[in-house]
């Protein structure tokens, strides 16, 4: 079979919402991600020695383990112990937990990074160790750490794609139901291979204009 | 639970022998994208940044797809491992590029000039002077990168190769233990990114010269 890309249009509004869906999964999944982050970094950081080793081992686990398998973890074994989870919902929370960790590393990084001398003066000037953590040290360390989190949001886009195996239909799923119904894979694979690398384009001139933005206001 | 080690194990060496593979042909990749990155043809210079580009802006599952699911209708016929190892290991020979060029540019700039002067060739230059520095600045980055690889192989269970993350979700929907699978195939793995990470920090000890 040759190649034919002029049945692409015909299918053309199934692709641009599954692109939709890309969009907003990697978007829902970058804030949890973000949020999760600053969290278990605090908790690595400066929670009590009982709670820090629970962390520890999921952080452990989900750095040494592959997504894909994360996601089957979260999508199927939650249903074990009778948490039901929408695909979307499922393939969300595995993405944002597994960012989350990731970006935990880098945020855990700045914070210690953010001068000692900060936590002392905040707390000199009569803040609270969780108030001096809230507004003086924490928002300076995410600040330093947004381009590095940048890379990781772009790795998130295309890790989402996986969310399609577990059945969530975004852009690499949408694409495989076209090519089900037409059995053209090369044109719709490269098809949605294309939407991902606009995708990607975008974001890396949104970080590139974020990046100027922060380092301006320094 | 006991009857499916076996299979566990068996799938264990498939992940492995894919992460070797693909480890071999991402280098492959890197060296000859890093060359052509670095290369005075302005052409070649292109090439391997949209090589580097194309492949990092893109999901690893899509190209998959596209080499496995597309490649017969351009004439590639392949099954699904060799598709796999070709892809993963394209894929991570993006990556590798931009770490073997980084290692490579980082060396001073005056080395080359020293070099140059003393009367060695070009390519004299990049093999006695400049090589054999940058070589040990890679070692570790190279490692994140394989780090990066051997999770990646998981991927190919969505084009069926029977590895580790195939056989967990085989027999997830088989047993309906979950955790257990997860659990199962998520050790094996860190077994063999622990012991990975050891070679490599092995290997980054053994090349540095103090």
């Amino acid at each position: 079979m040759g190649l034919g890309f002029t049945i692409i249009p015909k299918y053309l509004d199934v692709i641009l919402l599954g692109c939709a869906w890309t969009i907003g999964i990697t978007l829902a999944a970058a804030i949890l991600s973000f949020i999760g982050g600053i969290l278990f970094a605090v908790i690595a950081l400066y929670a009590p020695w009982l709670i820090r080793q629970p962390f520890r081992l999921i952080e452990w686990l989900f750095m040494g383990t592959p997504l894909l398998l994360q996601l089957f973890l979260i999508y199927f074994g939650l249903v074990q112990i009778g948490i039901d989870l929408p695909a979307f919902v499922a393939g969300i929370i595995g993405l944002g937990l597994h960012f989350a960790v990731y970006n935990s590393e880098l945020i855990q990084t700045a914070i210690l990074s953010v001068d000692k001398g900060q936590m002392e003066a905040a707390r000199t000037l009569g803040l609270s160790r969780t108030e001096a953590l809230r507004k003086v040290v924490v928002p300076q360390a995410v600040r330093a750490v947004i381009p590095p989190i940048g890379n990781n949001m772009i790795a998130l886009l295309k890790d989402s794609a996986l969310v399609s195996v577990i059945g969530v239909s975004e852009l690499t799923l949408s694409a495989q139901r076209v090519i089900g119904r037409t059995y053209r894979p090369f044109e719709f694979y490269l098809m949605a291979a294309a939407c991902y690398y606009v995708i990607n384009l975008a974001m890396e001139w949104l970080q590139r204009k974020i990046e100027r933005r922060i380092s301006i206001s320094r | 639970m006991l009857k499916v080690y076996p299979f566990f194990l068996e799938a264990a060496w498939i992940t492995i022998l894919l992460a070797v593979l693909t480890a071999v042909l991402g280098l492959i990749c890197g060296a000859l994208g890093a060359a052509a990155r670095l290369s005075r043809f302005a052409f070649l210079r292109f090439l391997g940044a949209a090589y580097v580009s194309v492949i990092r802006g893109t999901p690893a599952l899509i190209q998959l797809f596209i080499l496995y699911f597309g490649g017969p209708q351009i004439g590639i016929q392949l099954d699904a491992f060799e598709a796999g190892v070709i892809g993963l290991g394209v894929n991570a020979g993006a990556y590798m590029t931009e770490t073997i060029r980084g290692a490579i540019i980082s060396i001073d700039k005056g080395q080359r000039e020293a070099s140059r002067t003393l009367g060695l060739s070009q390519w004299q230059t990049m093999y006695k002077v400049i090589l054999p520095q940058s070589a040990r600045l890679m070692v570790r980055p190279l490692g994140v990168n394989i780090n990066a690889l051997i999770k990646a192989t998981a991927l190919v269970a969505a084009i069926s190769v029977v590895e580790l993350t195939y056989t967990a979700q085989r027999y997830i929907g088989s047993t309906y233990k979950p955790f257990e699978m997860f659990l199962l195939a998520g050790v094996l793995y860190m077994i063999i990114i622990y012991v990975t990470g050891r070679g490599v920090a092995w290997l980054d000890r053994k090349v540095q010269i103090t």
